[in-house]
């Protein structure tokens, strides 16, 4: 099945690639190639032992291009933070849409623009940055990636300055009278000292059969600081790879924030470099998943040097056939002394059928470190919904209550209000007695 | 070993001197494996034609199998055609004279696990001509077990004495096919123990105090099965806490325990084999698979594990937790220093309803050691009700060792209750300076701290163990730390 898929991507990319920007060619020429040579992954590897990428594989996805149906205006409303103002790069089904687009005025030196456009506009700036972290013989995905790289967002932030606005990337995609796919390539680098927030959302509508296979690479230099948050809500027969690099120098911080709530398989990859001293992460993840969703998250964190701090929370819900997978894997490096390392993973249990597969994994080459990591999995705590019942409330709201209770956990975290409300909203509104939860929130 | 008694020290002496009686010359092939090497095994070993088809089957599938390279662990590659899979004990005229020729190191490490001189001798491998009248004694011991219709013997004399036992449950809970290191023992496995306790029978005695005399030569591809019929208990010891010196340098080992109906089998293994030395040359490479079925209602078995020796240690002892209400434990202290390296942990596969497991796994690593707990706690759909904790927490002492965690949880049932903790840390320094504020000197206080941290896990040995196993933690580290 493999075979067929890298035969069909190779098809693809003999079509597109005199339309891309020229000066990457070799470097996808080499992409396509890992791809022929090591093919997608398979459950054999370990780190895809829970996930089955068949489905993917065996979809003759299209690459996006310009012919497709538009985005309607409603459902761009429904994405966007109206009430603040981001700076949005839209992309409609897969293209940049400069129309749709809304860019506020912009500090000095300050890049933000599609990666189509800054390929040809900055390439002096983004060479150094593009495909540092990315390895094409990491897996197939990544390989597939950057072999059809062009399109994405670029955001450049020079020493010393803060964007205030968030910047808001929206990938949707509508219903298409074929399956497609599209590549993206996000690039963000901070410089020192710089700071900003980015939301990553993907959104999928109308039932639209597509497959999003998108990269983020993150250069921070010293002292910067980066609010991630991706928000996956692809729709039901979405399928979405998404792999995260952030590469952290002296003293960086990085929050990030993933949500995954959409898609019919979905698999999330963080790898974060903390690469000199004092840099630090807090990773926060959510997946709430019913019917037959398979969600998968990986993180990866390599303390490289000392006083490195990591700290990650994942919380996950499944529901009537869903599957979760997790895997969380810390990584302290032989000079990384000192280094404060702590993980949690707790999954609830819904359904009989729901499935959920956890791995939080230490490995710790030196001495002088305080690393700890945990994973529950389990149902709603029995005592708990006794005191609700005895107190008249009945068993669907008091459950709703607790699975309320156990999201907000993450959700709490946060610091982006209108992110935070709007997840509330989404989760509330999965739960049965919606309307009662409600009241209670007041 | 100090607290035992003469009759066990006799026993001991028995052993020495009845136990290599076969003609050695003729009983040693030369290194190789092909089916003519296992033909030859099963020739020796007198055995039935079944047993020869079930080695053969064995061999040809592991022809077939690739070495495993998933574990956290760096050897250089085994050259399977350099063993000599089958040799007769080493002919005592080639031991050392007394303990005068024996490594001084290994002597001190007798004296301080204070074991007493005739049994250093003995575990130096010295020929002793000492005279205890031991015939009595193991006849006691025999006629005791008789009695209570267990059946404890080597595995060769099982398989004259009892082969619809063997036919029975061989390989029917690690099967041939299982996996590398098993499919391998299963076709050239020379010896090993058979253990079988009748229905309603509380085994008499710990079947320890036996053992550790009784399996003093099984070479290295062993092979134990135990069988606790409805309502029995056994407990077992595997192992020895003094150090052995041992010429192989690879032990493929499979254990196979089977509890039926409301049985208890309770399993604890010492393993302190060459380590190597403190550059890491040398030491035994021990791959073993250890697996118990808890195939009744209500059964219950409970793994044990100190694990000090060896320069590589590969192992998972696990339960498969089929009966309604069994119940799976695992224990284990794992200590490495120098350039030791231990994968080892655990698999709880829930199957049957209502169904408990404990995991609780304590691993020091000192000097350049890698240690790693790798453990599965899997729920099958079908365990309604299950429950597992697990506990893994690793000590680390020096800037040059690691330790690592990776436990693998899988539930496919929604009244699962599963909860996983790990931690990693070094020595408080505060917990230090309470102890040599106190007049406490360093390595005391190390040992004090240490023995704290695997307290419970020694209280599940049995009793005289513990007590050996606290002395041979303490001497497993030291030098750890300076």
């Amino acid at each position: 099945m493999s075979q067929s898929a890298i035969e069909h991507y190779t098809s693809e990319f003999d079509r597109l690639q005199s339309g891309y920007t020229a000066w990457l060619n070799p470097q996808r020429q080499i992409a396509i190639e890992t791809l022929q040579q090591t093919g997608f992954p398979n459950l054999r590897q370990e780190n895809w032992k829970y996930t089955n990428i068949g489905p993917i594989t065996k979809r003759k996805f299209i690459t996006a291009g310009a012919n497709f149906n538009g985005l309607t205006p409603a459902q761009l409303d429904g994405v966007r933070f109206s009430e603040t103002d981001c700076h949005e790069l839209v992309f409609d089904n897969g293209n940049y849409s400069a129309s749709l687009s809304t860019l506020h005025e912009l500090p000095e030196g300050v890049i933000i623009q599609s990666l189509s456009e800054a390929l040809t506009d900055n390439r002096t700036v983004i060479e150094p940055y593009l495909n540092r972290y990315a390895k094409s013989d990491e897996d197939g995905f990544v390989a597939l990636n950057t072999a059809f790289l062009e399109s994405g967002a670029f955001i450049f932030i020079p020493d010393n300055v803060c964007i205030e606005e968030p910047v808001h990337l929206l990938f949707l995609a509508n219903k298409q009278p074929q399956a497609f796919v599209a590549h993206q390539r996000n690039l963000l680098v901070l410089g020192k000292n710089a700071r900003v927030t980015v939301i990553e959302s993907y959104v999928g509508f109308d039932e639209a059969e597509y497959f999003t296979n998108t990269i983020t690479e993150i250069t921070l230099a010293s002292g910067a600081a980066l609010e991630h948050y991706k928000l996956q809500q692809e729709s039901q027969r979405g399928y979405h790879i998404g792999k995260l690099y952030a590469h952290q120098q002296r003293d960086s911080r990085v929050e990030s924030y993933s949500f995954s709530l959409g898609g019919a398989l979905v698999r999330n990859d963080i790898q974060i470099d903390l690469a000199e001293h004092g840099a630090g992460v807090s990773l926060n993840g959510l997946y709430i998943a019913s019917g037959r969703q398979h969600i998968d998250n990986h993180t990866r964190v390599n303390h490289t040097k000392p006083h490195t701090s990591s700290e990650e929370y994942y919380h996950g819900v499944l529901d009537g056939s869903a599957r979760g997978v997790f895997n969380g894997k810390v990584i302290v490096h032989k000079q990384a002394q000192k280094t404060d390392a702590h993980q949690s993973n707790k999954n609830l249990l819904l359904s009989d059928n729901a499935e959920v597969d956890t791995k939080p994994e230490l490995e710790i080459y030196a001495d002088d470190v305080k690393c700890s990591h945990g994973a529950t999995v389990g149902q709603l705590d029995k005592t708990m919904l006794l005191y609700l019942r005895s107190r008249a409330i009945d068993e669907e709201t008091a459950k709703s209550l607790l699975i309320f209770a156990f999201v907000e956990e993450i959700i709490k975290r946060i610091k982006f209000m209108p992110i935070r409300k709007r997840m509330e909203a989404i989760v509330v509104g999965k739960l049965p007695d919606a309307n009662l939860i409600r009241e209670f929130m007041q | 070993m100090s607290t035992q008694s003469p009759h066990i020290e006799a026993l001991i002496k028995k052993e020495y001197q009845h136990g290599f009686v076969t003609d050695i010359k003729t009983d040693t092939v030369p290194p190789g494996l092909d089916e003519d090497t296992i033909r030859f095994i099963s020739a020796k070993k007198q055995e039935p034609e079944w047993l020869l088809e079930w080695r053969l089957k064995s061999y040809r599938h592991w022809l077939g199998m690739q070495e495993p390279d998933w574990a956290h662990v760096k050897h250089k590659p085994i050259d399977y055609q350099a063993i000599s899979y089958y040799s007769a004990p080493k002919s005592k005229d080639d031991g050392p004279k007394s303990l005068d020729e024996v490594d001084p190191k290994l002597v001190e490490t007798y004296n301080k696990l204070g074991i007493p001189l005739q049994e250093q001798m003995m575990l130096a491998g010295v020929a002793v001509d000492a005279v205890f009248d031991s015939v009595s004694v193991a006849t006691t011991f025999k006629a005791k077990l008789a009695e209570a219709g267990v059946i404890f013997c080597s595995f060769s004399e099982a398989v004259r004495e009892h082969p619809q036992l063997i036919k029975q449950y061989l390989g029917s809970v690690v099967p041939t096919t299982d996996n590398y290191f098993a499919a391998l023992n299963s076709a050239v496995f020379t010896d090993g123990s058979f253990c079988y306790i009748p229905k309603d029978t509380r085994c008499p005695m710990e079947l320890s105090t036996y053992f550790r005399i009784n399996a003093a030569n099984t070479g290295q591809f062993e092979r134990t099965l135990i069988i606790a019929e409805q309502g029995s208990y056994v407990s077992y010891l595997e192992g020895c806490t003094a150090p052995m010196r041992d010429e192989n340098q690879l032990h493929a080992a499979v254990v196979e325990l089977i509890a039926l109906d409301n049985a208890e089998i309770k399993y604890s293994t010492v393993q302190n084999w060459y380590p190597g030395d403190e550059n890491g040359v040398g030491g035994i490479y021990n791959f073993v698979t250890k697996r118990g079925d808890c195939r009744g209602v209500n059964s219950k078995i409970s793994w044990t594990q100190i694990e000090t020796g060896s320069a590589i240690t590969w192992k998972y002892p696990s339960c498969i937790l089929r009966g309604d209400n069994s119940v799976g434990e695992f224990y284990s202290v794992a200590v490495t220093n120098n350039y030791q390296q231990a994968d080892t942990g655990t698999k709880m596969i829930h199957l049957g309803k209502n169904t408990r497991s404990t995991i609780v796994s304590k691993a020091i690593s000192a000097g350049h050691a890698q240690n790693t707990y790798r453990g599965l706690v899997k729920i099958a759909k079908s365990a309604d009700n299950a429950r597992n904790y697990t506990r893994c927490d690793s000590l680390l002492m020096g800037d040059q060792c690691g330790a690592h965690t990776f436990p693998y949880i899988e539930t496919k049932n929604a009244s699962a209750q599963i909860e996983h903790e790990a931690t990693t840390s070094k020595i408080g320094e505060d917990q230090l300076f309470y102890c040599k504020q106190r007049g406490i000197s360093e390595e005391d206080a190390i040992n004090m701290i240490v023995n704290g941290f695997c307290k419970v896990v020694f209280k599940e040995l049995p009793m005289e163990f513990a007590v050996e196993a606290q002395k041979l933690l303490n001497i497993s580290l030291e030098g750890a730390v300076g």
